[in-house]
């Protein structure tokens, strides 16, 4: 495929993420800081959301584990996911977040199981997309081409 | 006249080649390294800390006592910009242990917080925080507030406001216009603005 195909293909995987609330607007935002000075700005903060991501979900599942549950607990790890995921443009993981802390709010349990779930499939779904977009970004530099940013 | 020119001129360049140096304090790695990358967007010079604590101990303030092996003059700290919900020390205390003390008081602090809940946001600016800024954060919040500061800064003082005033044109933030429609200017001491 050629440089041209491959910007086609990213700049449509770019705007469906966006059309289906993978990504918002602070994503973009992301791009925006990006430069020579700093080129793999947006990569590396998505890893770092990663690993977050990660051990808060294990942060949730120990807690939500616990007999009692102190959904207190829980609702400051959903509460810092919320705010991470807010930070990278994640809307549809957010938006989760949100309802996960009414759940924890009126502490309820069966509430709580099922938006980690939701959660966690949230998470998976997008991190497949963004790594199928940084797999884009690779091959386009690769063959010396420049990245297509969202508009 | 020339010798009066002569001194205006030698002390041009402290003022328009200023740098500021921002503290920020933030328990999201993520976030950390957010603010700081529109920190250095902003020409600022950046230092992250990931809480309150150690904040305070890099200000020198860990002991309550002004630390004075410190250089003050390289470590000078031209804004703090905080996050407010933080384990261990949340913003809001590490703004009050800032106002409270002699020495870092007149320091302007920022508060940044994901939620927008107007009684914190009057606690917070009633404390004295400068501002309070809705996360995420923007790069226009960031410039608006290092912009902001900078004016600040050179009006301290009845020497540097005479500078000021014919020096205008060296420095491009002062005509940075104020968007008073942006959520977070609403939330902001718009007398000091």
């Amino acid at each position: 495929m050629d440089v041209l195909q491959l910007q086609r293909k990213l700049r449509e995987h770019q705007a469906a993420m966006l059309r289906e609330g993978f990504l918002d607007d602070q994503f973009s935002q992301l791009q925006k800081l990006q430069d020579e000075s700093s080129p793999d700005f947006v990569i590396e903060v998505v890893k770092m959301f990663f690993d977050d991501s990660e051990k808060l979900l294990h942060n949730m599942t120990r807690a939500l584990g616990q007999v009692p549950v102190d959904f207190k607990q829980v609702d400051a790890h959903v509460h810092q996911y919320k705010g991470s995921s807010a930070s990278v443009g994640a809307a549809r993981v957010k938006n989760v977040c949100a309802t996960f802390r009414n759940f924890c709010e009126t502490q309820n349990l069966e509430g709580c199981v099922r938006c980690l779930q939701q959660l966690q499939q949230e998470y998976s779904l997008l991190k497949n997309n963004l790594q199928y977009l940084f797999r884009l970004q690779e091959e386009i530099q690769a063959a010396g081409g420049s990245i297509p940013t969202i508009e | 006249m020339a010798a009066a020119a002569d001194l205006f001129i030698q002390r041009l360049p402290e003022v328009s080649v200023r740098e500021l140096h921002v503290l920020a304090v933030d328990d999201s790695h993520v976030d950390r390294k957010v603010i700081e990358r529109l920190l250095k967007i902003s020409s600022c010079k950046v230092t992250v800390v990931d809480s309150g604590t150690r904040a305070l101990q890099y200000l020198g303030l860990d002991g309550g006592e002004k630390n004075s092996s410190i250089d003050f003059d390289s470590m000078k700290v031209n804004l703090i910009m905080t996050d407010y919900s933080m384990p261990g020390m949340t913003g809001f205390e590490l703004l009050k242990k800032i106002k409270e003390s002699s020495i870092f008081r007149e320091i302007p602090v920022v508060v940044m917080s994901s939620e927008n809940i107007l009684t914190r946001i009057d606690s917070c600016l009633e404390e004295g925080a400068e501002e309070f800024l809705l996360k995420p954060v923007k790069l226009s919040d960031v410039k608006r507030v290092t912009d902001f500061i900078m004016r600040g800064e050179g009006m301290k003082g009845g020497k540097r406001s005479q500078k000021r005033r014919r020096s205008d044109d060296c420095i491009p933030s002062l005509t940075t216009e104020l968007s008073p429609l942006s959520p977070s200017t609403l939330a902001s001491k718009k007398s000091k603005l």
